[in-house]
């Protein structure tokens, strides 16, 4: 019997593994095709940094799309969240450097209050979360729409420092993923709360009788979606010197971040997975992006091949589960 | 029902009996917006009126009969909205100005449509990616693919002979004066899906598979040949409206932005249980209709467009609270 | 007893959920370093009751007094604050994590605010030495490596490590061997040494006579009797049943009425059984008993083409008939009732006749009409189901407002439709009504006398006993044992457990 359990979980150890076997892969193809057309110049140090910072705004979004789906929801509305926030703080902002501070606290507070709500929908008016998060990005879109026109804005030059900046021979921005990533870590791994949003996300009816208040975790886990969504916003306002309501659909961050984190092994019903995968998976988007481009693939075809990539690495991992899906 | 006469006074445990029709609120709903249209605008109970209404609906109301396949079986279909944007883009392509090619480009298109639905049924059921993600996925790629094959700016304008379904007026007909083929495409993709959802042995397994896929597979029912048959008719639904919507609308590469969820919303107002087991084409129908005449009716009242995102955001919120209300409320776990 | 206050108390409990009166007025009490088990049989109101004591169902009606004074729980951290731990018998683990992370489930130790690894550890692995060298758990596995009776362990340190002063072990034996066992009982006497009160519910007599010091019968949701000593166990028995056992059960059939083989498998095995031999006959019961995951279910599942065999021979009739999925064995004359009505046997949001009319129209085509399959029309279901007696307002209502009883005969008319040749019930009773289970079992006889082969899979060991022909018992995937009628209950747990070689 026991023998016949350790086989049978020999798999999930594989799968334990995958995200930094696919890691490698990316890689390996990465090298091969830069070696192969001669251009060893993407092969240096530079060139690395260049490929992380091309993921900001995704990997800030992919932490905090963690969040959601190990509590065992899902938040579509990110990336209308992202274009809201790049547009207020640019609008609020307006070239004035004295504005930088109140801005981000506006949408930070923003994106608080949407994780709120969405928690709230979720839990208090038990609206399916996919539903929830889908109905909350409508409103943010017919909302920026609305107003839009009356923004304009643009941020200070000085705010451009979050996108542009280096410190100590380091994007600027890049420190700041690093610390978002260590602190998600550091709260999955290390405190109650982080124990509380597997728990949850494993079995909701198990959290619960072991006293676990399952509603505050989950809108807690909204909530930092939600900012973590916002400070993506804060990020593309910043390179982009100016926010448009397009940034975060175009982008796709809601899938895309939805894909990193399922390419990271955790899974979509909640409870198992963790921050490093995401990590993981970000990296490889990046890659595979810089493959592209190293291979000279065109800007529509990239679309093309990117839906499939992110199908596909979702099928890698559910394919081999009995559960139906529908 | 007809042969055995088990009379209704047998009860109890007679079958059939006290079966009330209960009437779906969202009839009322949709009557009333009528109502409120009309006050606000006498026109609208002139032919030319109420057709238009039905015509600019006849997309939306077709496509949301297609996505209540979907739905009822358990998922969602969201590559319509690029499947229209690729059947307009895509027609105009290999029409290419020539009115001659419409009778190969009808079918093709439809040959087109059947392939993604069959993709997206096969990545569902064999690959067991959740529908949400495989028909995100192919909502990219379809557009990239709309983007790729027109280069980013489609050109030319579709012959009149492909745009006859979504624009021409049969004039002369007596009592209304005229009637749109767009209304006559929707009665008849409407009483086939209808007979199709509520007759066959299709529609009884749609139900089966979205209200408990596993004991519907325990009791025989093929899984996958059902969920692939309920993507293939959204999908050929999609491109039907996207057949009528390049009679109307130009050609351009955001056409069905924004359709995949409006069907959604549509088929939630008509009462349709989100991740399966409930829902019914003419509600569907009705609700494309009701999402329709509120748009109408806010453009009456004059509020700016956006503002509907934000209107039917809410009403999808609200529409599924006041459904989970209403289960909780009848019991049942 | 001499201490005066009890430590619980349930007075005048009622609950009720759609369709079923659950508990109708149940008082219950027990106090510190006493065991008072809880008799009743399935669907009797024990668990019911246990989950509104532990805060996880709000009752409708009487009171809970915890401490002196009366306590309304809404959430089981009411519960665990007022001092009261449970041991489910289901939703109890995260197979996820590791046994300290599930023993400090919501209360992991924390050192500046942050969860101490080390420590939590540490007290995992002292309240886990509770269970002595006999049974080494590790803190830091992963709960899906345990096996069943480790992780039942590791549900009664969870509770254990609360320090409760009331710990309620719903069934904790039900995965445990003998030695196993014995580990838990001399646990069970640690805490009652320690003042802690314990209610511990089961229907093995056994461990009533080994533990408890009060016993309290449920029956159909009322207290049947109520002991302040340990009865005999036939009184117990008596009270728990209700009614003479002779009626309760239907006639065996006689040797005339058992015909041919119909289903044989030979040498037969998967990744969860192995050597699989047997013969299933026309017009027989076939009875599995064997403890949880003993691979009953994965036998019935097996043959039923689910999770198929992967070695042997199998014949349906004298044909090949090892089937790859449910569909496939359906049209070769394969039935199943699965155990778990809800999750595996009904479309709960569809009327009672599209539930009979499931497996009827899922064989026929797909575009064919709905009303009238070559199996059945939807008024010869309704006939059936009028014939089964199914109890409903009318046929066209939802099946999810049914009782239990009813919805299972719904399940059978389903079957019936196609008359197959072999029908498997798997706990045909689970949550069902005493009266209702009599109904199921003449059911089951009445279609062997039509000459289909049946195979019932029970964990309610005495039902087996009285309902089957003939007794196949397994344990670790595979038949250790044959019984012909009349078999002792003791018997077939020491066969079931595996402590003594048994012959046949």
């Amino acid at each position: 019997m026991n023998a016949a359990t350790l086989i049978k979980r020999l798999p999930s150890r594989i799968e334990r593994y995958s995200p930094a076997l696919l890691l490698a892969a990316a890689l390996l193809i990465y090298i091969a095709i830069a070696l192969s057309l001669g251009l060893t110049r993407f092969l240096t140090p530079e060139a690395a940094i260049s490929i992380l910072n091309r993921s900001i705004a995704l990997g800030m979004t992919a932490v905090g799309q963690t969040f959601a789906i190990l509590v065992g929801s899902i938040d579509l509305s990110v990336a209308h969240l992202i274009s809201a926030s790049a547009v207020v703080s640019s609008a609020i902002m307006n070239g004035d450097p004295a504005m930088m501070v109140p801005a981000v606290l506006v949408v930070l507070l923003m994106g608080a209050l949407v994780g709120t709500l969405n928690g709230l929908m979720i839990t208090r008016l038990e609206v399916n979360p996919l539903i929830a998060t889908l109905g909350m990005a409508l409103v943010i879109q017919g909302c920026l729409a609305s107003f839009h026109g009356k923004f304009g804005g643009s941020v200070p030059d000085a705010f451009q420092f979050f996108a542009y900046g280096v410190v100590l021979g380091l994007p600027f921005s890049l420190m700041v993923l690093t610390l978002v990533v260590v602190g998600a870590w550091v709260v999955l791994r290390f405190t109650r709360f982080g124990s509380n949003v597997y728990s949850v996300g494993g079995n909701r009816d198990t959290a619960r009788a072991a006293g676990i208040k399952t509603d505050r975790v989950v809108i807690a886990s909204h909530i930092l979606c939600s900012l973590c969504a916002s400070l993506a916003g804060l990020y593309l306002a910043s390179r982009l010197k100016s926010g448009s309501p397009w940034i975060g659909t175009e982008g796709a961050y809601d899938l895309e971040s939805i894909a990193v984190v399922v390419i990271g092994g955790t899974i979509l019903s909640g409870g198992k997975g963790g921050i490093w995968g995401t990590v993981a998976g970000v990296i490889i988007f990046s890659l595979i992006d810089s493959i592209f481009n190293l291979a000279g693939v065109d800007a529509f075809a990239k679309q093309v091949m990117r839906g499939i990539i992110i199908v596909a690495a979702v099928a890698f991992y559910a394919v081999r589960s009995k559960r139906i899906v529908a | 029902m007809s042969q055995q006469t088990v009379s209704s006074t047998e009860a109890p445990g007679a079958p059939r009996s006290g079966r009330l029709p209960k009437i779906n609120p969202v009839f009322f709903v949709l009557a009333a917006l009528l109502v409120a249209i009309t006050l606000s605008n006498p026109n609208f109970v002139e032919p030319t009126g109420y057709m238009n209404f039905l015509k600019r609906a006849a997309p939306l109301a077709i496509l949301a009969a297609g996505q209540i396949y979907v739905i009822v079986s358990g998922g969602f279909d969201l590559s319509v909205g690029s499947l229209i944007t690729l059947t307009v883009v895509g027609s105009s392509m290999l029409l290419n100005n020539n009115a001659d090619a419409t009778w190969w480009v009808i079918p093709a298109m439809y040959a087109a449509g059947l392939a993604v639905g069959i993709v997206n049924g096969l990545v569902v059921s064999f690959l067991r990616v959740p529908s949400l993600i495989a028909t995100l996925g192919m909502m990219i790629t379809l557009n990239g693919a709309a983007f790729m094959w027109s280069s980013g700016s489609p050109r030319g304008y579709l012959p009149e002979t492909f745009r006859f379904f979504g624009r021409v007026n049969i004039q002369g007909i007596p009592l209304i004066q005229f009637i749109p083929v767009a209304l006559l495409v929707l009665l008849a993709f409407g009483s086939c899906l209808f007979w199709l959802m509520h007759r066959t042995n299709l529609g009884r397994m749609l139900h089966a598979i979205g209200d408990n896929p596993r004991a519907a597979q325990m009791s025989g029912v093929p899984l996958e040949r059902v969920r692939i048959t309920a993507f293939v008719v959204s999908s050929l639904s999609a491109v039907t409206a996207g057949i009528l919507l390049g009679g109307f609308a130009g050609v351009s590469t955001d056409v069905g932005v924004g359709y995949e969820l409006q069907a959604i919303t549509a088929c939630v107002i008509g009462g349709a249980q989100l991740l399966g087991g409930r829902g019914s084409v003419p509600a569907s129908i009705a609700g494309a209709l009701t999402l329709t005449a509120i748009f109408t009716l806010l453009n009456f009242i004059g509020l700016p467009k956006p503002v509907r995102d934000v209107v039917q955001g809410v009403i999808l919120i609200v529409a599924v609270v006041l459904a989970t209300y209403r289960r909780n409320r009848a019991g049942g776990t | 007893m001499s201490t005066p206050s009890p430590a619980i108390e349930m007075r005048g409990i009622t609950k009720s959920f759609p369709g079923v009166k659950a508990l109708k007025g149940v008082s219950f009490s027990a106090y510190p370093g006493e065991v008072h088990a809880l008799a009743g049989e399935n669907g009797a109101g024990k668990s019911t009751l246990m989950k509104i004591l532990s805060g996880v169902y709000r009752l409708d009606g009487g009171a809970v007094i915890a401490g002196g004074e009366e306590r309304l729980f809404t959430h089981p951290l009411d519960a665990i604050r007022a001092g009261i731990a449970v041991i489910y018998q289901e939703f109890s683990l995260l197979p996820e994590r590791t046994v300290a992370q599930n023993i400090f489930l919501g209360r992991e130790p924390t050192r500046f605010g942050l969860v101490d690894h080390a420590a939590m550890n540490r007290e995992a692995r002292r309240v886990l030495s509770l269970f002595g060298s006999a049974h080494r758990i590790e803190a830091d596995t992963v709960v899906a490596d345990l096996d069943v009776a480790s992780q039942q362990l590791v549900e009664i340190a969870k509770a254990v490590s609360l320090d409760a002063r009331v710990i309620v072990m719903d069934e904790p034996t039900a995965a445990l061997n003998e030695a196993e066992c014995e580990v838990l009982f001399g646990l069970v006497d640690t805490l009652k040494k320690r003042g802690v009160a314990i209610i511990y519910i089961t229907h093995r007599m056994r461990e009533i006579t080994r533990l408890a010091d009060r016993v309290t019968v449920l029956k159909d949701g009322e207290t049947a009797a109520s002991f302040d000593h340990v009865p005999e166990p036939d009184v117990i028995v008596r009270a728990m049943v209700g009614r003479d056992i002779g009626d309760f059960y239907a006639a065996p059939a006689t040797p005339q009425e058992i015909g041919d083989v119909v289903l044989s498998v030979r040498n037969a095995g998967n990744e969860r059984l192995t050597n699989i031999t047997l013969d299933l006959r026309a017009g027989e019961i076939v009875g599995f008993a064997g403890l949880q995951g003993a691979g009953r279910v994965a036998l019935a599942q097996a043959i039923f083409g689910f999770s198929p065999f992967t070695e042997g021979e199998v014949k349906l009739a004298g044909k090949p008939a090892l089937f790859t999925s449910p569909r496939y064995a359906i049209r070769a004359g394969i039935g199943l009732l699965p155990g778990d009505r809800k999750a595996e046997g009904l479309v709960l949001m569809q009327s009672v006749t599209d539930n009979g009319m499931l497996t009827a129209r899922a064989l026929s085509a797909l575009a064919g009409k709905a009303d009238a399959t070559p199996f059945a029309s939807t008024d010869q279901m309704d006939g059936l189901l009028q014939d089964l007696d199914v109890r409903a307002g009318s046929f066209s209502q939802e099946i999810k407002a049914l009782s239990g009883g009813n919805q299972q005969k719904a399940i059978v008319a389903r079957w019936l439709a196609l008359a197959p040749r072999l029908l498997i019930f798997i706990e045909p009773t689970r949550g069902i009504d005493v009266n209702a289970k009599a109904g199921i079992y003449h059911l089951m006889r009445d279609l062997a006398r039509k000459g289909t082969a049946i195979m019932m899979i029970s964990s309610d060991l005495p039902e087996v006993l009285g309902a089957a022909d003939r007794l196949l018992v397994m344990r670790a995937g595979e038949l250790v044992a044959t019984f012909e009628r009349g078999v002792s209950e003791a018997d077939v747990m020491l066969a079931a457990t595996g402590e003594e070689a048994v012959a046949a």
